[in-house]
């Protein structure tokens, strides 16, 4: 109870505010309206067509809310226009991204771990990949994969999520597979083990920790890659989509209710890592 | 066939000679942390300017780093004006901006252990949002200038940098509080002289993140409508006419910002936080 409450405070005061918002920023054009055809409108009046205008500047929550109902229960799930169906695009691709991009972090984190050249030649360039700004690189990955006869459409997407998600794997693999002390590394060469069996019995389970706090970060990271993905290219299917074609078509209900459906995704992608990640440490043995 | 050969050997021996550098004396100098990534970077270009004449790859699909190079020489002035609509205009503004509210919110929550407690797991969701996608709705409200770009700023680093904020000021011994309580310091002195430096490692955690963020902000903002400058329209009409060296010139551009913004964020922590392990190295 302690924790459900002030969630519970905030997310109804955001709510107002939400409210509050769309009757101020709506007001504007229900009051132009009006001008132009010289009534004179009450207070009640105007807060009551700020709640149902076609293309409001804010659409407020109820609004948003019928229209998410619209397009996740009532249509069906092959339909073009079902939030599902796009939600599934995207999630297909987040998925490829984020497997490729965590198998790539892995790798390089085990490469840089056991040889001292890839550390210090490689670490540098992967810290400066990040601070270059990728959505910068995805309109060109599209176009360049569309010229080399790459047809998936998931293809470009998935490796620009795989850019963004292998760096968290990427540092946190690192610092994982270094985490055993010396004291336990020199146990295992008195035991005669070799770099196999120390990598799989030692090295490898003190990084699971570390690998799934970076897979959290890596599987939102991923998420967010394939929506940009997908805004600057004119793709047809896929949230990211939705949201550019409620931008051109001026519906902005649309796109607030595809940014909703993207924010239940990420919340649901982050906690099934979360749980997997829980199930995992138990059985691992490092139960709280 | 003879380029292709000249890759293979250049490779080779730059990896050679990185290997030999790693293995030596003066592995664990300056110099030589210095030496292994350029070498490591300047291979990477021969082997790809050699790669793409040799094979003879299409301009088109991947333009080599001599033609991206004069290019860039070429239109300065262009990506200049570019850079500085995108990356100081929008990105940067909107970073301060950002930036500031964030910290100030982190403040007010933090005397208030209600709302802490109400906003932190909030604020940790929001901040793994996809929150670009909010950018064609900003673009909308504030219009086509650099005022709506600087808006995208303003929301994708807010939540990083609260988030970090709030942690950072939570992180304090009770003996340390219960050390500033026998000195009779009161909310102030205790903010300024014990939370605030023991906070400052995850501030700058967040602000580091925050400095990608905004450039990714500030160009995606481009691609729902801008003035006719600014990187992400540059790059937006240069793809759609092919023109790939320009297209890499802004990505340089791009990444060279990056890195500046990145690496002047990072400086102005191991000002701030040299009394940390971290930075002690």
């Amino acid at each position: 109870m302690t924790r459900v409450l002030p969630i519970a405070t905030v997310l109804a005061v955001l709510f107002v505010l939400w409210y509050a918002g769309a009757v101020w920023m709506n007001s504007k054009w229900t009051l132009a309206q009006a001008e132009r055809q010289g009534v004179e409108l009450s207070f009640s009046e105007i807060v009551a067509d700020t709640m149902r205008q076609d293309r409001p500047r804010l659409p407020p929550p109820h609004q948003v809310a019928v229209e998410l109902k619209k397009t996740v229960i009532d249509k069906k799930v092959t339909s073009k226009r079902s939030l599902v169906f796009h939600g599934w695009i995207t999630l297909s691709a987040t998925l490829m991204g984020f497997a490729l991009g965590t198998v790539t972090g892995i790798l390089m984190a085990v490469s840089i771990v056991y040889s001292r050249v890839m550390n210090m030649s490689l670490m540098p360039w992967a810290i400066i990949s990040q601070t270059i700004p990728i959505v910068a690189i995805a309109p060109m990955i599209i176009l360049v994969l569309s010229l080399m006869g790459v047809e998936e459409r998931a293809v470009p997407k998935a490796i620009i999520s795989a850019y963004l998600c292998y760096f968290p794997v990427l540092v946190g693999m690192v610092k994982g597979l270094r985490s055993p002390d010396a004291m336990q590394l020199d146990l295992l060469n008195t035991y005669g083990a070799s770099g196999w069996a120390s990598f799989w019995k030692l090295r490898f389970p003190s990084s699971v920790p570390y690998l799934f706090t970076s897979l959290k970060i890596g599987i939102a990271a991923a998420l967010v890659g394939t929506i940009v993905g997908e805004l600057p290219t004119g793709a047809k299917r896929g949230l990211g989509a939705r949201i550019l074609i409620g931008d051109q078509f001026g519906n902005p209900i649309m796109i607030w209710s595809a940014l909703i459906a993207a924010a239940c995704l990420a919340g649901a992608l982050v906690s099934i890592v979360a749980v997997l990640q829980g199930v995992t440490m138990k059985r691992m043995g490092f139960a709280r | 066939m003879a380029l292709i050969g000249f890759a293979l050997v250049f490779w080779l021996a730059m990896w050679g000679l990185n290997t030999w550098i790693a293995a030596s004396f003066w592995h664990g100098t300056r110099g030589a942390r210095l030496v292994v990534p350029v070498v490591f970077g300047v291979t990477i270009l021969v082997v790809w300017e050699c790669l793409v004449r040799g094979l003879g790859v299409s301009p088109i699909i991947l333009p080599t780093p001599t033609a991206i190079g004069t290019k860039f020489a070429a239109e300065t002035g262009t990506l200049w004006v570019d850079f500085r609509q995108t990356a100081l205009k929008g990105a940067v503004s909107g970073y301060f901006i950002g930036c500031s509210a964030a910290f100030g919110v982190a403040l007010a929550i933090d005397r208030n252990p209600f709302l802490q407690r109400g906003l932190l797991p909030i604020g940790n969701f929001v901040a793994a949002l996809p929150i670009v996608g909010t950018a064609p709705i900003l673009v909308n409200w504030f219009g086509f200038d650099w005022h709506s770009k600087a808006a995208v700023v303003v929301v994708m680093v807010f939540f990083p940098v609260l988030v970090n904020t709030v942690q950072g000021l939570a992180d304090n011994t009770a003996m340390q509080r219960d050390l500033m309580r026998t000195y009779s310091a009161d909310y102030w002195q205790t903010l300024l002289k014990l939370r605030l430096p023991a906070a400052m490692p995850f501030i700058f955690n967040g602000l580091k993140i925050s400095t990608t963020l905004a450039l990714i902000g500030a160009i995606v903002a481009e691609y729902f409508g801008s003035p006719t400058r600014g990187m992400g329209f540059r790059i937006s009409t240069e793809v759609g006419r092919l023109g790939l060296d320009m297209v890499w010139a802004e990505i340089a551009v791009a990444a060279i910002a990056g890195s500046v913004f990145y690496g002047a964020v990072a400086l102005l922590e191991k000002g701030v936080t040299f009394w940390h392990p971290s930075q002690r190295g």
